[in-house]
């Protein structure tokens, strides 16, 4: 049985440093953005839980400010409750928002204050006026972003590159263009956007939020609990997915002994061990 | 082989055996009644795990579909439905994606099994045969699931993958109609969505189909074994039951712990990330990969600068596999006797591993010659090693029965 574990997981280890070393070379050859800093997230690793706090506040800074400009169209306003908030909490958010519902009886279209089981409102009425206000850009959709941003990979885990991480790069990344760079009209330069314009402009700037519980809002600040924020939004069943998958390998641990000692036991005539 | 009888003691049981034989089936094929060699490694534990894989891709895959929307406006916030709304949708849809990928590793190696230990030869080809239909099947079905969830990479990958076929437009009449008639229209949109989700839904069935038959031919000459020996005598074997079958469900055990930790730990990794941006027919993502498991394929399709000749040298891969029971000329079945055959199967393991991280490249720089010699020695296997080395070679001297060889692995 060990001979044949060790024949086995050589057998793995030399496939696995097949692909590595040749996917090495593949990043060596490519990328011309810097890889994005890499932050502490509380909510990464296999026992690592969302931080209540800074969804709170990342939610704020969405609020605040993204959500004049990108909507949040996968999110529903109930779920706000795994930030942490009481049911009266969700209801009060809800209410600041006006949404259109109908028809009523007499066929029209009205508007009402918001109920917890609504979706929050997009900021535009449709993609053609969101690139009117936004000289010709289209800003995405933040339901899934960060998830859409991430690059994980398998065989170089020290590689890989958290959506979260390049939200607060790209956030914190905006500067002067270098010599020589030609910016475009209404453009921006950032050192992490592929391509380095990007037509949003630097949206975050000292003290823009003030924050209920009294944290100094720096723009590195606000980016992280935003960018916590956003990672919730595009994975809101994290917390559950790690705690029955704890549940899940614990049992099928046991169970793999158990079976283990069981095909031992049937094989032993045989085998003459 | 076949070692006893199903004798009902029961009555009811004796009543329905006497109508529906179902119970002398089971205990023949899968209980004490057959006989496997005695000698059987791990390696042949991949067979029960596809047959799991196939079984939890379906179950999954019905639970999705009482949620699922096959309609481009709203098949992408439908998945995304499941994975917010629907109670354990998250699970279910991360066991679903992750288990195409699983499904694949485990077929990969049951097939480099059979490579190595010479499973397809006589009388083992029809076995064989229809393995590789399974494949091609799945394969088919794999790409099609992949268009589903309607994100990016679903659309382009579809769009990428479908255009192939017009290297063929050369051909008179059907030439240009073929991709016209895949798309259901001019341009990957909702007519093809529709078109792939029914045979998503049907193909995993024709596989069970399949299966039967790949298990029903099995069932000739049993199984195969490590010393590639026949199965002589009783001392050769041992009931499928209790010996393999608590076996096998030690492996699953195990692989599943594998398995489950892709799906709770690490669901996205093996996906693309553009997938988690919705299909947009205006924008082109910055390039466009298949999943892992068609990589080695894909390369071997850029690998070569003509259309049409890339997309013959990709079908044609995987179709020489067909013809190896008949390339391979050996008296000797297992590599464990064939040192030089078993030196050119682990450079081409190696060979296909380096051809799929080439097929996750640009085909740009040094990945193009690279992925040029490897096709080469893909086909040089087949075509040239397999075919000479199999004829040349004086195997190393066989034990007389499988007996015997586990009476020696037990001597030491
Ligand atoms: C004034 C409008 C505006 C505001 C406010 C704004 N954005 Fe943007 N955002 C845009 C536009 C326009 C784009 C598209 C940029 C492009 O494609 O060049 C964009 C793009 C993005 C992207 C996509 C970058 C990529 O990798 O493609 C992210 C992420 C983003 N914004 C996050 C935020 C966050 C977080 C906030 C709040 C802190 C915010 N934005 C506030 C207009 C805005
Ligand atoms: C051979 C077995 C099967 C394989 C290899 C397979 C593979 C796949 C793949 C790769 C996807 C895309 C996953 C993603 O990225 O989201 C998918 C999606 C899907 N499959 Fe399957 N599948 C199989 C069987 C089935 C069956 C039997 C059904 C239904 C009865 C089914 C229903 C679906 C549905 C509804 C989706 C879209 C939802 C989603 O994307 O998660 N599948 N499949």
């Amino acid at each position: 049985m060990i001979q044949k574990i060790k024949k086995i997981s050589l057998t793995m280890f030399a496939a696995a440093g097949v692909l590595v070393g040749a996917s090495n070379i593949a990043v060596a050859a490519g990328g011309d953005v810097p890889q994005p800093p890499k932050n502490d997230w509380a909510h990464v690793g296999p026992f690592g839980k969302f931080d209540k706090a800074a969804l709170q506040r990342g939610f704020q800074v969405y609020k605040e400010v993204c959500a004049s400009c990108h909507s949040l169209d996968l999110v529903a306003m109930r779920t706000l409750s795994d930030l942490g908030y009481n049911e009266d909490e969700v209801k009060a958010i809800a209410k600041e928002y006006d949404v259109m519902d109908g028809p009523n009886d007499d066929g029209e279209m009205f508007s009402r204050p918001g109920r917890p089981s609504d979706y929050f409102p997009a900021p535009f009425a449709n993609d053609q006026e969101a690139r009117a206000a936004n000289g010709g850009a289209l800003p995405p959709d933040l339901s899934l972003i960060a998830k859409a941003r991430e690059h994980l990979s398998l065989f170089r885990p020290w590689k890989s590159q958290y959506g979260e991480d390049y939200l607060v790069a790209l956030l914190t990344g905006y500067d002067d263009a270098p010599e020589g760079f030609e910016l475009g009209e209404g453009m921006s330069y950032n050192t992490y956007f592929a391509g380095h314009q990007i037509a949003m402009a630097a949206p975050l700037s000292e003290d823009q939020v003030e924050y209920a519980d009294g944290t100094p809002a720096t723009v590195k600040q606000m980016s992280k609990d935003v960018a916590t924020f956003l990672y919730w939004a595009s994975e809101p069943k994290m917390e559950a997915r790690k705690e029955l998958g704890f549940k899940v390998l614990a049992f099928l641990l046991i169970l793999s002994i158990l079976l283990y000692f069981t095909n031992k036991k049937i094989w032993a005539d045989v085998k003459g061990k | 082989m076949h070692l006893s009888s199903y004798e009902p003691k029961n009555p009811v049981m004796k009543w329905v055996e006497a109508r529906l034989p179902i119970g002398s089936l089971i205990y023949g094929s899968l209980g004490p009644g057959y006989g496997a060699p005695k000698n059987l490694n791990y390696w042949w534990n991949f067979g029960s795990l596809a047959g799991l894989m196939l079984v939890i891709q379906i179950i999954t895959g019905i639970v999705l579909v009482m949620h699922y929307t096959p309609d481009v406006t709203l098949a992408f916030a439908s998945v995304e439905h499941i994975m917010r709304d629907v109670n354990h949708g998250w699970m279910i849809r991360y066991l679903h994606a992750n288990g195409a990928s699983m499904f694949f590793i485990v077929v990969y190696i049951h097939i480099l099994r059979g490579m190595y230990y010479g499973s397809y030869k006589a009388p083992r080809e029809m076995i064989w045969m229809l393995g590789l239909v399974i494949y091609l099947l799945m394969m088919a079905t794999g790409f099609m699931g992949y268009v589903l969830p309607w994100g990016q990479m679903s659309f382009w990958g579809a769009t990428v993958i479908t255009n192939l076929f017009s290297a063929f437009d050369f051909i008179p009449v059907i030439g240009d109609d073929i991709v016209t008639f895949l798309w259901g229209g001019f341009s990957v949109d909702n007519p093809t969505l529709k078109k792939f989700f029914s045979l998503h839904y049907l193909l995993p069935f024709v596989i069970a189909g399949v299966v039967i038959l790949h298990i029903w031919a099995l069932h000739i000459p049993g199984s195969n074994n490590p010393t590639g020996l026949d199965m002589k005598t009783k001392q050769d074997v041992v009931p499928f039951h209790p010996y393999y079958t608590v076996k096998d469900l030690f492996g699953i055990a195990v692989f599943l712990l594998f398995y489950c930790t892709f799906v709770f730990y690490m669901p996205n990794i093996l996906g693309h990330p553009d997938n988690y941006i919705e299909a947009n027919p205006m924008v082109t993502p910055a390039h466009i990969v298949p999943e892992w498991y068609y990589l080695p394929f894909y390369a071997i399709l850029r690998a070569i600068p003509n259309k049409l000749l890339g997309v013959v040298a990709m079908f044609a891969a995987i179709l020489i596999v067909f013809f190896l029971p008949w390339l391979d000329g050996s008296k000797v079945r297992s590599a464990a006797f064939r040192p030089l055959t078993k030196q050119f199967f682990w450079i081409f393991v190696i060979n296909a591993l380096i051809l799929g991280v080439c097929g996750s490249q640009p085909a740009e720089g040094f990945w193009v010659p690279l992925s040029q010699i490897c096709t080469a020695y893909y086909f040089a296997y087949f075509l040239l090693i397999i075919p000479i080395v199999s004829r040349i070679e004086t195997p190393k001297p066989l034990p007389t029965s499988i007996a015997e060889a586990v009476l020696a692995k037990k001597k030491g």
